[in-house]
């Protein structure tokens, strides 16, 4: 039985931030003529070919400085994270690997790939959010942590 | 310069999102992986509201060979589900799992200033270039 953490649950800045990322994902796809995939982009960098460069660092630029931009007209939300730097190593790493190889995280399968009604994407969504869903299992409730 | 600017517009609303929507915190991201504790479905209604408006989008993109400035479209024609798409996406998700991180809330929370952040996000392109340098000994052999 699921229970809802009522507290937690942010329905409309949820919603509202989500038309946000579906707005920027809609612009860049109707202006550029591509798909907002966080890890594609940025691992496109690693690989540099001519004329493919300036663009990646450009998306790059505008997400990393969100934040301050937004500092400009009021305070940041929290941010928590609690996993510990051995922790974040790993993940990181997972994360990297598993994103290029799979071709696409949570923006370029779960945002843009559903929004073309990907089959190949869904299954990409529904193999992350499985192992997601299991890892928080095992790490809070058989391990405890 | 079209095109760059047309990306930083999109990477800052991108990012505007995830700070509105909550996914630039981590904390969040993994109470709505927890199913088993107190769930936070906040996660499923920032994708509703994203694919809502990108269904639309792509509507529109898929009528056109050209975007709004000229460019060429680029949207994947790739439609095989293989091994390297559902291992990779496995791995990924436990990564993600691990953190609560997945790579734009991370460059998000690194422009924030966040120490962990830039952890994650170093451990993050570490990873993506061990992908690269499996791929050209692969090529290679």
């Amino acid at each position: 039985m699921i229970e809802i953490a009522w507290s937690d649950f942010t329905p409309w800045s949820a919603l509202a931030g989500g038309i946000l990322v579906g707005l920027a994902a809609a612009s860049f796809l109707l202006l550029n003529g591509r798909i907002a995939g966080i890890s594609g982009i940025l691992g496109g960098l690693l690989t540099p070919l001519k004329g493919d460069i300036g663009w990646r660092v450009a998306f790059m630029l505008g997400l990393i400085g969100a934040p301050g931009v937004w500092l400009l007209a009021g305070d940041l939300p929290a941010i928590e994270i609690n996993a510990g730097y051995p922790a974040l190593i790993i993940a990181g790493l997972l994360v990297g690997i598993g994103t290029r190889y799979g071709s696409g995280c949570t923006s370029g399968h779960g945002v843009c790939g559903l929004s073309r009604l990907s089959l190949r994407s869904l299954a990409a969504t529904l193999s992350f959010m499985a192992t997601g869903f299991i890892t928080v299992f095992v790490i809070r409730h058989m391990l405890g942590a | 310069m079209k095109y760059s600017l047309a990306s930083l517009f999109a990477g800052l609303i991108f990012g505007f999102g995830l700070i509105v929507s909550g996914m630039a915190n981590p904390e969040k991201v993994l109470g709505f992986l927890d199913i088993a504790g107190l769930w936070d479905p906040s996660l499923a209604f920032v994708m509703g509201g994203a694919i809502i408006v990108g269904v639309v989008a792509f509507a529109v993109a898929r009528r056109r060979t050209l975007s709004f400035l000229g460019f060429n479209m680029k949207i994947p024609s790739n439609t095989k589900i293989d091994r390297r798409l559902v291992i990779g996406s496995l791995m990924f998700g436990v990564g993600w799992g691990i953190a609560g991180i997945c790579p734009g809330p991370g460059i998000v929370a690194l422009g924030a200033g966040e120490t962990k952040a830039a952890v994650f996000v170093v451990s993050m392109v570490a990873g993506m270039a061990i992908f690269e340098l499996i791929e050209r000994n692969r090529a290679k052999a």
